[in-house]
């Protein structure tokens, strides 16, 4: 979870009008690069160094025993593998499912909470960021007593109204354990928009709004011409970091699921840790790493093309 | 439309939007509730149905049971884990993060993109390489192997710069003039103005180490090297339908944090739309 790099697109501007006034000093060089120097070494060590070894071992055959160099046949061999190609399916159903469902409910509920006091305020937020806080080994033990098929409470519930008189197999029949999923998903999912978008609203020009309103305008179309507009910056960051985490669900499949049935709840994620950890095929786990970055990148930019068009950086 | 008939429905708009809250309020804190309660509840009990809603009979057996199964010891590489990957990336980020915002140096804009770009790649991309790394220094299965990539992550650096951006240029530049080492300037003048990010990025940091559960997977591995939230999935699958001890564990592995997070859910709010919004 990643509170906010989307601020930072904004050009760091102002840092050529200032070359011209003055040369830059060599004696600030120095200490900045000081300062930056145990950042840049984590930096340098733990995230580029993996990257380029990730990249450059994605076309090796890369097990405990072989390092061959095969050029792109683990690129060729992943969109011939169904497994993989059923786990992207999955994953792109998970989050072609949560990112709506995140905006649409999180708009929802701070537009409601944002207006009343400071109290109630901070108590549902609070409420809706428990899942975050508590992490999801501790969401998954309830939730896998929920959907356990015969003493978890929602089968109970169900068959004590008469909906259904067969117990449900929620995250072992096919036909819904991706939903299970996506339910949990979306619990732990909604916390930081509801935070995000709550400041949001506070941050509108309250003058636009009330002028809307003498203007006559009803309250939807305050929402859909005023604030909606307005709360367009957070929109896109909310959208582009639940694209983020969803692609990354990992941790509940593996305690709720573990892929099953059938690597039916499989995610890119999931597979990744499957082939790298148990099967061992490093070379085929970081070409699959690859073509998932390459992926959400490829959807980050169309969110920025989509909800980006009316924001100033 | 009169401004009565807009406040008459507005209002019941409103009212039907708070109902609608609070039963969705209900489905986000029953887990939690019930995870709780079910920690005291005799193990025969959590399976029972229809459900027992409080424990009428409470018991302690599982906590006992879980301290039997070394939850101490998972508890104390939680903590140890947590705080010093936290003390670490705000050693990391401020000195980093007050450089990029308020000093003008070559390379500027190219560390700080390089640093943003990181931010939005899945981190579980480079993760083999990582591991194979980590391994080859000898860190597999040791505390350091989950702290040390925790502190490489940048968002730390980007958070503060966020919040040093707002500190007044004639303030560091009085500093200067008056005699003030960088380092003196660093510690008496950004550190007390960045505070409440330095308190954002602290609670960040140590509750994402203590839920970091990918990387405590992969990391480690024997029994008494395992964290709390670890140490309660494997128990997950051990005791796979001993609802009572696991609950007793998930209450155990949340408690900590949720402290953390109360106490300080100001800088917590602060920091989150800190980070998003433009600075």
């Amino acid at each position: 979870m990643d509170p906010g790099y989307r601020g930072a697109l904004k050009p760091t501007g102002g840092s050529s009008a200032w070359h011209k006034r003055r040369p830059l000093e060599l004696r600030e060089t120095l200490v900045s690069y000081a300062f930056l120097l145990p950042a840049l070494a984590f930096f340098g060590v733990f995230v580029v160094y993996p990257i380029l070894v990730g990249v450059f071992t994605s076309f090796f055959d890369y097990t405990m025993r072989k390092f061959d160099f095969v050029g792109l046949d683990n690129y060729i061999r992943l969109f011939g593998d169904k497994i993989f190609l059923k786990s992207m399916k999955n994953t792109i159903l998970l989050v072609a499912g949560a990112v709506p469902m995140v905006v649409i409910f999180s708009v929802f509920i701070s537009s409601t909470i944002y207006q009343k006091s400071p109290l109630v305020r901070s108590l549902f937020r609070g409420v809706f960021y428990l899942p975050v806080v508590t992490g999801t080994v501790s969401v998954t033990v309830v939730w896998k007593w929920i959907f356990d098929p015969f003493s978890g409470v929602l089968n109970w519930v169900l068959q004590s109204a008469g909906l259904t008189d067969q117990p449900i197999m929620w995250l072992g029949d096919r036909r819904y354990a991706l939903w299970a999923i996506l339910a949990v998903l979306f619990t732990t999912s909604i916390g930081q928009p509801v935070v995000l978008y709550t400041a949001a609203l506070g941050n509108l020009d309250k003058s636009q709004i009330e002028a809307a309103e003498i203007d006559g305008a009803s309250d939807w179309q305050v929402f859909r011409y005023v604030k909606w507009p307005g709360m367009m910056p957070t929109t896109l960051y909310v959208a582009v970091i639940t694209t983020i985490n969803s692609f990354q669900c990992f941790s509940l499949i593996q305690l709720l699921t573990s892929g099953g049935p059938n690597y039916n709840t499989s995610t890119v994620m999931y597979l990744l840790y499957e082939r790298a950890f148990k099967l061992m095929q490093f070379g085929y786990a970081n070409a699959m790493g690859v073509v998932l970055a390459v992926v959400i990148g490829i959807i980050s930019i169309l969110q920025f093309r989509v909800f980006g068009s009316n924001v100033e950086y | 439309m009169s401004s009565s008939r807009r406040g008459k429905r507005r209002s019941t708009g409103d009212a039907l939007a708070m109902v609608f809250l609070c039963l969705l309020s209900v489905v986000f804190i029953f887990p939690f509730y019930w995870v709780i309660t079910g920690g005291f509840k005799d193990q025969r009990l959590t399976i029972q149905l229809p459900p027992q809603w409080f424990p009428v009979k409470p018991t302690l057996s599982n906590y006992v049971r879980l301290f039997d199964n070394s939850a101490g010891v998972w508890l104390l590489n939680s903590v140890f884990t947590s705080l010093t990957a936290m003390l670490l990336v705000c050693g990391v980020s401020v000195p980093a993060g007050y450089v990029l915002a308020k000093k003008r140096f070559h390379g500027r804009s190219m560390i700080f993109a390089m640093f943003v770009a990181a931010m939005a790649l899945p981190k579980q991309v480079i993760l083999v390489p990582l591991v194979r790394l980590v391994s080859s220094w000898g860190f597999h299965n040791t505390l350091a192997a989950v702290i040390l990539p925790a502190v490489g992550w940048p968002f730390g650096i980007f958070l503060i710069k966020q919040f040093s951006q707002t500190i007044p240029g004639e303030i560091l530049e009085a500093a200067k003039i008056d005699g003030c080492s960088e380092l003196r300037t660093l510690m008496h003048i950004v550190v007390p103005m960045v505070k409440p990010g330095i308190g954002a990025l602290a609670i960040f940091t140590f509750i994402n180490t203590w839920n970091d559960y990918f990387m405590q997977l992969i990391m480690l591995n024997s029994r008494s090297r395992l964290t709390l939230p670890l140490g309660v999935a494997t128990m997950q699958q051990e005791f796979a339908t001993n609802y009572g001890v696991l609950m007793a564990g998930a209450t155990l592995a949340a408690l900590p944090i949720l402290i953390v997070f109360f106490v300080f859910q100001q800088y917590f709010t602060q920091g989150i739309t800190m980070g998003s919004v433009k600075g």
